[in-house]
């Protein structure tokens, strides 16, 4: 996945992200930093929420510009429960990615936004999608985004297994984050993770504190 | 590095274009001063306390170096329970509250509810995203509803942040710094209210497009206590003569009378109905 954000032509708030998603045995885990920057130089956010709720069991990740992101993410929850309420039933998880594809395709000249889509839905469990800047629409196992991925690229390939139980993933992803917001200057505060499985949501924050340490901190 | 106040990045090398055209302002000021950049100035800043939310500004409005209003107001009404501290272009900050109350307004009619803080938040992000940056308002949102005491932050591109403390304006970083160290979760409203005067004093002390009093409005779900002003400018000066000129202040040397000769071009006749 291409960098993103780390264009300083981004207009106002730049959420300059770290996000990644992983798919484990039963579910699927999906979290970010928290820091919102403008300019690449002040954080105008330490506390930004950047994993949105966009039905039961779908969350999305945004990167990019912050009101793009917001606006995009704003017409995708009306799209999708429209949807849903015509279906008769809970969207599939590559229809929330379709939604969010289709508004970053049509609008790729206007926009500057990227999206990770995770969720579990009953027909094919759990899935992670990629939506990047232009609109391009990719299915993975485990994926990650925004200016602070390029750093733990290294640190993804060799340390996620597929099938991995629900605490070893949560423990790939905490650490892949805090690797990332311990290199890129434009991501940090706290980690946001959220597990979803067919039981439910839980969502975990790592306060910047408690986030694992590693040689040289 | 791209700089915070630069949009491309800069190519490598030197660029002169810009002393070619200082070297024809300093001809036109014949050796006098060149206009100073000019810079819009404010300090705004909101705290969510234990029965409601604090929102405080200054009240000085800038025209390059004149202060222009020493006693503008910058806290809008919204609705009775949700009230907007406006930052940037004093024209659309005005304009875009007032829209917003409005459309509040008539939603209240029709509904029979008080609005919500959410829904404000959304119907601002709609339309200032929508313009893309074009409105410069950069609005703080704080108000009391069935939910709970709510701040809001909304930028000029439409971006939204719920948080329970911030300050903006050009005075933004000196207010934020009191806020960071006073601020503590369910604060009482004595203290709450001083945290937010003392926020706002620093960037009057520390930023040149802020100054004169400091205005505070309380919002409880009792009601809304408006303070204007809360503490005034120590720096008052009072006018010591009168600034009007009666009759006669200025010579008349010469009078000239030129009648102007009219010609009745069209006549028309409507009768007016009175019954």
């Amino acid at each position: 996945m291409e960098k993103l954000c780390t264009d300083p032509r981004t207009r106002g708030v730049s959420t300059g992200t770290t996000i990644l998603a992983a798919i484990f045995d039963g579910g699927v885990v999906i979290g970010s930093d928290s820091r919102a920057s403008i300019g690449g130089e002040y954080v105008s956010s330490k506390t930004i929420n950047k994993v949105i709720q966009v039905h039961d069991r779908i969350f999305c990740c945004m990167a990019g510009s912050l009101a793009d992101a917001q606006a995009v993410i704003k017409a995708a929850k009306f799209h999708l429960s429209f949807h849903s309420v015509q279906m008769e039933s809970p969207p599939l998880v590559i229809a929330a990615a379709s939604v969010l594809k289709d508004l970053c395709y049509k609008n790729k000249e206007e926009l500057q936004a990227g999206f990770l889509t995770a969720g579990w839905d009953k027909k094919n469990g759990p899935q992670v999608y990629v939506v990047s800047l232009g609109g391009m629409l990719i299915s993975q196992q485990v994926t990650i985004g925004g200016s602070g991925s390029t750093f733990i690229y290294g640190y993804v390939d060799a340390k996620y297994k597929p099938n991995m139980t629900k605490e070893e993933c949560l423990q790939f992803a905490t650490n892949a984050l805090a690797l990332a917001m311990g290199r890129d200057n434009v991501s940090g505060g706290v980690a946001h993770l959220v597990v979803i499985t067919e039981k439910g949501v839980e969502h975990v924050v790592v306060p910047g504190d408690k986030l694992p340490r590693f040689h040289d901190e | 590095m791209a700089l915070s106040n630069s949009y491309e990045t800069p190519a490598p090398g030197f660029n002169f274009d810009n002393a070619a055209r200082n070297a024809a302002l300093e001809g036109l000021f014949d050796g006098g001063q060149t206009p100073k950049p000019l810079k819009t100035g404010t300090t705004i800043a909101g705290v969510v306390f234990k029965d409601g939310v604090v929102l405080g500004a200054d009240t000085r409005a800038t025209s390059s170096e004149v202060v222009a209003d020493k006693m503008c107001a910058k806290i809008h009404f919204i609705s009775p329970n949700i009230y907007c501290c406006g930052a940037g272009t004093a024209a659309d900050t005005e304009k875009t509250t007032d829209l917003l109350s409005s459309n509040l307004t008539i939603f209240s009619l029709n509904s029979g509810r008080n609005p919500r803080v959410v829904m404000a938040v959304n119907i601002l992000q709609d339309m200032l995203y929508r313009y893309h940056g074009q409105i410069g308002a950069n609005l703080i949102l704080g108000g009391v509803d069935c939910t709970g005491n709510h701040l809001y932050t909304v930028g000029p591109y439409g971006s939204v942040n719920k948080v329970p403390y911030l300050s903006m304006g050009s005075g933004d970083l000196a207010a934020l710094g009191i806020l960071e160290d006073g601020f503590k979760p369910d604060l009482e409203l004595e203290p709450a209210k001083e945290l937010v005067r003392a926020a706002i004093h620093a960037g009057i002390m520390s930023d040149l497009g802020s100054g004169s009093n400091i205005d505070i409005c309380v919002i409880t779900k009792q009601g809304v206590d408006y303070i204007r002003p809360y503490q005034e400018s120590q720096y008052k000066h009072n006018r010591t003569m009168k600034y009007k000129y009666g009759p006669g202040t200025t010579p008349v040397l010469t009078e000239k009378v030129v009648p102007l000769k009219l010609e009745v071009v069209q006549e028309t006749v409507q009768q007016m109905e009175t019954a």
